[in-house]
């Protein structure tokens, strides 16, 4: 069972708004006032400035979503000739390369963090965390190129046969491997997202009061103990954010799926085949799409994109909300 | 006792376990880095850095345009989404209630997950098509819009982490709400937060997409914030999908550069932070 | 705080002069801007570094976003040219006219041909493919290297019974448009299946990005087969077939049966120059051979942009031309740069 130790009132960090009913009475001087008022005003901002774009996309899409209608969201068929367009399969491609990057990607980043915190002397450590977020760095052609070049040839020579052997009895991963793939896609965004995690989880372990940790060490915690029931629940919401942040970046990630994901657009039980993300396929054919109809589809599956994320983001915070027991910060 | 054994192999397994995450993401970090390092790096000539893109079939030249080109571009994004991205957070870690903040965040998270072409037709259509040219201005718009979210989170996180006492602190010496944020808590959190920030700065160094259609790319010199303007992704994207042997090379030495930019900013931050610290 | 602002403006005056430190900046830097197709970038981007160097006053900018794109961008009117692989069909010129008040002009620049690239382990030669068997490959009903299809054509070859893998093109571009646009041509079921555009709806086979990623595909999945363009082919050294033309011989793509395909079609060309060439009738040419045309407005009000656009067509039909085979683009057939030279009169 997860117990903290009780912590007392006065180590607890506010609740937010806390001050602002406290402080705000009796206020006096001009420059609280004009603080408030521009942080608001930035925190507003991105609200504004994403209301924006997702009226840009509807208002673009709308020959789309008149033409083809509810349709567009569950018909498998992309024929940019013949004017018919259909979201299903780039739904499918978008969630499934996420969901299973994010599977793999969140205890790898979280297990890395917790060993670059708590297990490796600072210096290493810092130096470590600051190649990892370099990393965040490498544009994504290049990702895309190192897909290609080195990770799809090993997929196809060595690791997906072995794979095969023993677990290829599961619909997952049955069929005929290419190279090019979902699975190969789902690496290579693990790749991508992973240096978010490790970097922004580590950080926000290292930040947890080291009052905690020894504390509990006093009351005869092993190391791990002390990671798991106080360290983690501290930092857990930094943790979280990361989370979102990578499954974010999963989501819109455009040109290193395109290269390695085999760009078919269909729907298939096995990981092992070709896919198409969203992403990916507004990437490879707005710049070539003429035809208003055309324009819009590819605008209407960017405004579908948003939704999903929507979506995606909604169930996460209550899956955390319902572990979480409530809390005090949450989302 | 027997629980304290098992206590103990649970510490080890674990730890054990984590060290295994820890060898495959840093493994596969070395083996990255050191590729792009050595495909890169060794066709890194002075001519890169100081020359214009030399036509096809002839060697030499460079892509001097388009690493100054980058460098603007950045710090237009970083002057847009840093500020905001900034405050916001500090809005949400000081001064929100509860909904407010959820939707702020929530938001932030799905702008986050749009895709970078996506922001990029948004700016396209919002500041290209306005003034019908292609410039600066619009690419280091659509990069700034996508480095919001995560400034504003992390930020959000950082300054959370600030424990309460110094907040009380700052105020029972007199400081009003902003001196104390300001002088006491951001700076305690400023660690975390600039950490965040170059994250998020080589996040979008890296973005080609959003640029295609707002920066455009130039093969010369262009001076000012007005014109279309080359930058490292897009001439990577260019070259490395070229047919030419001395493209891909210099789109391998391009992405060295671009990464080798990205240490600098971070080195050069940590040293400024270090500096200050020590004052 | 104030020293790292200080730094910043620092750095945002340095990055706004640094362009002017290096450039021959003069008031009379004439800056053209142009936007399309891919395929003949390397071409497009040999021509302007040389005209710049031959005039430093003009800079043309060109960057390659793909065909549509450069439609696009022109018709917007945020580019002074495009550059296209396919004609702009009579529903873009019209938006083109409605939207900036004014005709596009299409000029040829050069050609090019795609062809079909293949990797099939144990086999070296050079398969020869008939239209229909390349028909029925990428719609799906020739499934192995060894059917009739192929196998007629090639009676010395001992071609495996192995699964065909197809790899097209998952990006809209100018090279699948000269592919499918020879497919309808010769198979009616592929026009009435699939059709003819940048991006169509492919029956089967994966998608590789760009000229690179299905080279490279077809590279590393044994028994595949794909189209690049003959440019890419060449510099990369990828194994190719020959295809059977109009007149029913088999023809490797080299730069002297693309330009015969342009000869046979040049007689007929109409004045705007918008003709597709694939399937070309004479005995040497190559059947999926294509013209690429840069797009450009009849009215161009700036006097300066206008001389210089201008001086570049005449430039580019006389000196340009000659630089073309360097490249392994073909240059137009002389008939064509005749009709040319005097349409770029038509640019006011």
């Amino acid at each position: 069972m997860n117990t903290q130790p009780s912590l007392s009132e006065a180590d607890r960090t506010p609740e937010p708004g806390a001050y602002a009913r406290t402080r705000f009475r009796g206020l006096v001087r001009l420059g609280d006032p004009l603080f408030y008022g521009l942080t608001l005003g930035c925190a507003a901002l991105i609200i504004v400035v994403t209301g924006w774009l997702v009226s840009q996309l509807y208002i673009h899409s709308a020959e789309a979503r008149h033409e083809l209608g509810w349709r567009f969201l569950i018909s498998q068929n992309w024929d940019p000739v013949a004017g018919d367009f259909g979201a299903l399969p780039f739904i499918f491609g978008t969630l499934v390369t996420s969901v299973v990057a994010l599977l793999m990607a969140a205890p790898l980043g979280v297990g890395t963090a917790i060993f670059l915190a708590e297990m490796t002397p600072r210096r290493l450590s810092s130096f470590l965390a600051f190649l990892v977020d370099l990393l965040a760095a490498v544009p994504s052609v290049i990702y895309g190129l190192l897909g290609i070049f080195l990770l799809v040839p090993l997929l196809s020579s060595t690791v997906v046969p072995a794979m095969q052997k023993v677990v290829g009895f599961l619909p997952i991963f049955s069929g005929s491997f290419f190279g090019v793939s979902l699975f190969s896609a789902s690496l290579v965004l693990v790749i991508m997202v992973v240096p978010f995690i490790v970097s922004i989880s580590r950080e926000v372990l290292l930040a947890v009061p080291v009052e905690q940790r020894e504390a509990s060490f006093a009351l005869g915690s092993t190391h791990w103990e002390t990671v798991w029931k106080v360290v983690l629940p501290c930092a857990r919401r930094g943790i979280y954010a990361s989370v979102f942040l990578a499954l974010a970046r999963a989501l819109g990630e455009t040109m290193a799926v395109t290269m390695v994901i085999g760009n078919n657009p269909q729907i298939t039980k096995s990981l092992l085949a070709p896919g198409y993300t969203i992403a990916a396929v507004v990437a490879n054919e707005f710049t070539e799409a003429t035809g208003d109809l055309y324009l819009s589809a590819l605008i209407e599956l960017g405004l579908v994109l948003f939704g999903i994320t929507f979506v995606i983001n909604g169930l996460a915070r209550l899956l955390i909300l319902a572990t979480g027991k409530g809390l005090y910060h949450h989302g | 006792m027997a629980n304290l054994i098992r206590r103990r192999m649970t510490n080890a397994v674990m730890f054990s376990m984590t060290l295994i995450c820890a060898i495959s993401v840093i493994g596969v970090l070395f083996f990255i880095l050191g590729y792009l390092f050595w495909n890169g790096g060794r066709y890194l000539n002075w001519d890169f850095f100081t020359k214009l893109p030399a036509p096809v079939g002839e060697s030499g030249g460079g892509m001097a345009n388009a690493i100054v080109g980058s460098a603007k571009l950045l710090l237009l994004a970083t002057l847009i989404g840093a500020p905001i991205g900034l405050l916001g957070g500090i809005y949400l870690a000081e001064f929100g209630g509860r909904t407010f903040p959820f939707v702020v965040r929530y938001v932030a998270d799905l702008l986050n997950g749009v895709p970078s072409i996506i922001v990029g037709i948004f700016a396209y259509t919002v500041v290209v098509l306005k003034v019908r040219h292609f410039s600066a201005w619009a690419g280091g718009f659509a990069l700034g819009i996508m480095m919001i979210p995560i400034a504003l989170r992390s930020t959000e996180e950082f300054l959370r982490q600030v424990p309460r006492n110094l907040r009380e602190g700052a105020l029972a010496l007199g400081a009003t709400r902003s001196q104390m944020i300001l002088t006491v808590v951001v700076p305690a959190a400023m660690r975390g937060i600039l950490s965040g920030l170059m994250l998020d700065i080589a996040r979008v160094a890296g973005e080609t997409a959003p640029l295609l259609f707002t920066s455009f790319g130039n093969r010369f010199w262009s001076e000012g914030f007005n014109k279309p303007t080359a930058s490292l992704p897009v001439m990577i994207f260019t070259y490395a999908i070229g047919p030419y042997e001395d493209w891909h090379r210099q789109a391998w030495a391009a992405g060295f550069v671009l990464l080798a930019m990205v240490l600098m900013f971070n080195i050069t931050s940590r040293l400024l932070m270090s500096w200050r610290r020590s004052r | 705080m104030r020293s790292m602002a200080l730094a910043v403006v620092a750095m945002a005056a340095l990055c706004g002069t640094g362009g002017q430190l290096s450039a021959q900046v003069n008031k009379e830097t004439i800056s053209v801007t142009g936007a399309g197709a891919t395929f003949p970038y390397p071409m497009y981007a040999k021509w302007f570094d040389v005209y710049h160097r031959l005039h430093p006053n003009i800079e043309i900018n060109y960057q390659s976003i793909g065909s549509g794109g450069g439609i696009r961008q022109v018709t917007e009117g945020t580019v002074d040219f495009g550059a296209s692989d396919g004609p702009m069909n009579d529903e873009q010129l019209k938006a083109f006219r409605g939207k900036r008040g004014c005709d596009i002009l299409h000029f040829p620049t050069v050609l090019g041909g795609v062809v079909p690239t293949y990797n099939i382990p144990g086999v070296t030669g050079e398969i020869k493919f008939t239209p229909a068997a390349l028909a029925g490959i990428f719609l799906g009903t020739v499934t192995r290297w060894n059917d009739p299809a192929i196998a007629n054509a090639n009676p010395d070859m001992k071609l495996p019974a192995n699964n065909i893998v197809v790899v097209h093109r998952s990006d809209g571009s100018g090279t699948t448009y000269i592919w499918v646009d020879f497919l309808s041509k010769v198979s009616k079921e592929w026009k009435r299946e699939v059709g003819l555009g940048t991006s169509v709806k492919w029956p089967v086979g994966l998608g590789g990005k760009g000229n690179e990623g299905v080279s490279g595909l077809v590279k590393q999945t044994a028994n595949s087969i794909g189209y690049v363009e003959l440019i890419y082919a060449v510099q990369t050294k990828l194994a190719y077939g020959s295809v059977q033309n109009a007149a029913g011989k088999f023809i490797k793509a080299d730069l002297k049966s693309v330009t015969a395909a342009a000869a046979g079609a040049a007689e007929d060309i109409p004045d705007d120059f918008r003709v597709s060439i694939t399937n070309a009738p004479g005995d040497d040419a190559f059947p999926i051979a294509s013209f690429t045309w840069l797009l450009v407005p009849d009215q161009i009000k700036e006097q300066a942009k206008h001389k210089a656009i201008v001086d570049f067509l005449h430039w580019m039909l006389a000196d340009g031309q000659k630089m073309a085979e360097a490249l392994e683009y073909a240059p137009l057939p002389k008939e064509v740069v005749e009709k040319e030279k005097k349409a770029v009169e038509k640019v006011h």
